[in-house]
């Protein structure tokens, strides 16, 4: 193929301006002293101190980060196991599973929260019926017993819709890495007299290695910036972070939140260029095994 | 490693947390609860839907345009870098990539803020004499929006198709005596389809159920089905049945135009994720 002119380079170049500029201009504004976001009022770090010392935004990014840690951890396991299961299953049924498994995938997000939010106040309610009907029970007051087995939206909904939109992430990064595996290599492992749990952990896991940790990237930064599955399914006492940024933008609050965007700006380019680094170095030791005759 | 029984768990997950979930969307698409509480079977949720036509127009037109623009701007993008080399290129990917990983509220914050009626933009522009921007709560701001957000979904698959075209086919191709016009038009685009579906569909199933963008740049005076399903769950007029109704008939109407589109382009498009 032909080398690139100016003309592209110059459309490459506007195309990255329209993408960059706005978010400079946030970062700029982030670090100015006035609460006007047109005119330049000198420098200042008070939006951060402000921001740092909001009780709300703190509260949600600790909420953000447990639940995200904890989806993605939950995810990783079983969604690794899952892979696994799928791919020594016959034809049908993993295609079946795995068409199941692309629902939340490909449904628009709001579907995907919409749904689990009415499932779990569907499911709440049936408990709280059923507890209701216990506790009329003859037996149950005569044992003096009281059942509660209702629930709310809250943490808990938050966790497991979190789990069920990662999974399938973790289950798309393992997959390839399965189909890669040499059959041998843990049969060989077994012929030479490791147990199975041996021959997985030795020689299967470190195989599938890369997938997982991708997998587990890519769902914690789903989870981490996840904003419409958790705004239906978290209730009203339960907030991340980016339902906090949601009520902040409706508020027109601008100099915190552009200190908040320039931060979080700041932590996705980090995540980013440690993923890049990471493949470049995979990348560099494929091609170095490759070479080896 | 054979053992099928570790996937256990997830199926039974799915079965719950993936399954149920729909069929509870569709017991309430279907209900419809009386005066004394108690629900009974009806259609009339589909029905009540003739009234929202509008707002299903309007979110299909400008998630269609959205995705027009995007694939206007997105292809020559993913065109132009596959031809780039070693660190231009990589460091061009990293750029692209990183908005996607941007927090996607503060995406569009950043376009209030410029957009504003006393914002960014319109101080620039009166400060050299110029009228001001009024686009702001206006549809084209929604379409903006858009495009900004959902741009990278564009060029990242059409990018990662095009750098895997075999050489050997387009020097085969100008052996035979094409162009260069000939050359994209007869063996890259054909080839590069695959990727051009699978943006479009990472452009416009966002960009038709996004309740976000209308609401902060819209100014929620053009309604968009999202705004419409979040106001029967969370909104003022709270009324899941009708919500579930119009999810339902949203998510059919997505599946088919997407069936529609792969059988269109033969080709099975990969989903790409990074």
């Amino acid at each position: 193929m032909k080398k690139n002119g100016i003309l592209s380079r110059l459309f490459l170049g506007l195309v990255f301006l329209f993408l960059y500029a706005p978010i400079f201009v946030l970062i700029v504004f982030s670090f100015n002293d006035s609460k006007s976001n047109a005119v330049w009022g000198g420098f200042t770090l008070d939006w951060y101190v402000q921001l740092l010392s909001n009780r709300t935004v703190l509260g949600a990014l600790q909420t953000t980060l447990l639940v995200s840690v904890l989806a993605t951890l939950i995810a990783t396991v079983v969604g690794t196991a899952a892979a696994i299961g799928f791919s020594s299953m016959k034809r049908r049924s993993r295609n079946l599973f795995l068409t199941v498994n692309n629902i939340p995938l490909t449904n628009a997000d709001i579907i995907t929260g919409v749904s689990m939010m009415l499932l779990f106040v569907f499911a709440g309610q049936v408990l709280a019926d059923f507890s209701g009907w216990l506790n009329s029970q003859e037996w149950a007051v005569n044992a003096n017993l009281w059942f509660d087995f209702s629930f709310n939206l809250g943490f808990i909904t938050l966790l497991i819709a979190h789990i069920t939109f990662d999974i399938p992430y973790v289950i798309v990064s393992v997959l390839p890495k399965l189909r890669q595996l040499d059959p041998n290599l843990a049969e060989a492992a077994l012929d030479l007299g490791a147990t199975r749990w041996t021959a997985f952990r030795k020689v299967v896991l470190p195989e599938l290695m890369p997938g997982i940790v991708n997998g587990l990237l890519i769902a914690f930064t789903m989870s981490i910036d996840d904003f419409v599955i958790s705004y239906f399914t978290a209730g009203s006492q339960v907030s991340t972070l980016s339902m906090v940024v949601y009520s902040m933008v409706r508020r027109r609050v601008s100099p915190e939140i552009n200190a908040l965007s320039t931060l979080m700006f700041m932590a996705v380019l980090i995540l980013l260029v440690i993923i890049n680094l990471r493949q470049a170095r995979q990348d560099a030791r494929r091609k170095r095994q490759g070479l080896r005759p | 490693m054979r053992n099928k029984w570790i996937a256990a768990p997830y199926v039974g997950w799915m079965a719950l947390f993936v399954v149920a979930p729909l069929i509870v969307v569709l017991v309430y698409a279907l209900t419809r609860e009386n005066a004394a509480g108690d629900w009974y079977l009806t259609m009339e949720n589909f029905a009540g839907m003739a009234g929202y036509a509008a707002v299903f127009g309007r979110s299909f037109l400008l998630a269609g345009i959205a995705t027009v623009i995007c694939i206007l701007l997105g292809y020559p993008m993913a065109y132009f870098l596959s031809r780039e080399r070693g660190r231009l290129r990589s460091m061009a990917m990293l750029l692209i990539m990183l908005p996607m990983w941007m927090n996607f509220l503060l995406r569009t914050y950043s376009w209030v803020f410029l957009l504003e009626r006393n914002g960014f933009f319109n101080t620039l522009l009166s400060s050299i004499g110029l009228p001001k921007l009024d686009i702001i709560n206006t549809s084209s701001a929604v379409v903006l929006g858009m495009v900004y957000n959902f741009l990278p979904f564009m060029v990242l698959p059409i990018f990662s198709v095009i750098v895997k075209i075999d050489h050997r086919v387009i020097e085969a191709a100008q052996d035979l005596g094409a162009d260069s016009v000939q050359v994209f038009r007869r063996v890259i685009f054909p080839l590069s389809l695959p990727g051009v579906l699978s943006g479009v569909t990472m452009v416009f199933i966002p960009a038709v159920s996004t309740f976000v963008i209308s609401r902060l740049l819209g100014g929620g005076k053009s309604l968009l089905l999202g705004d419409l399903i979040e106001m029967q769950f969370l909104g003022s007029a709270y009324n899941p049945h009708l919500g579930s109704a119009i999810s339902l008939v949203m998510m059919v109407i997505v599946l088919v135009c997407m069936g529609i589109m792969n059988r269109f382009g033969e080709g099975e498009g990969e989903a790409v994720l990074l």
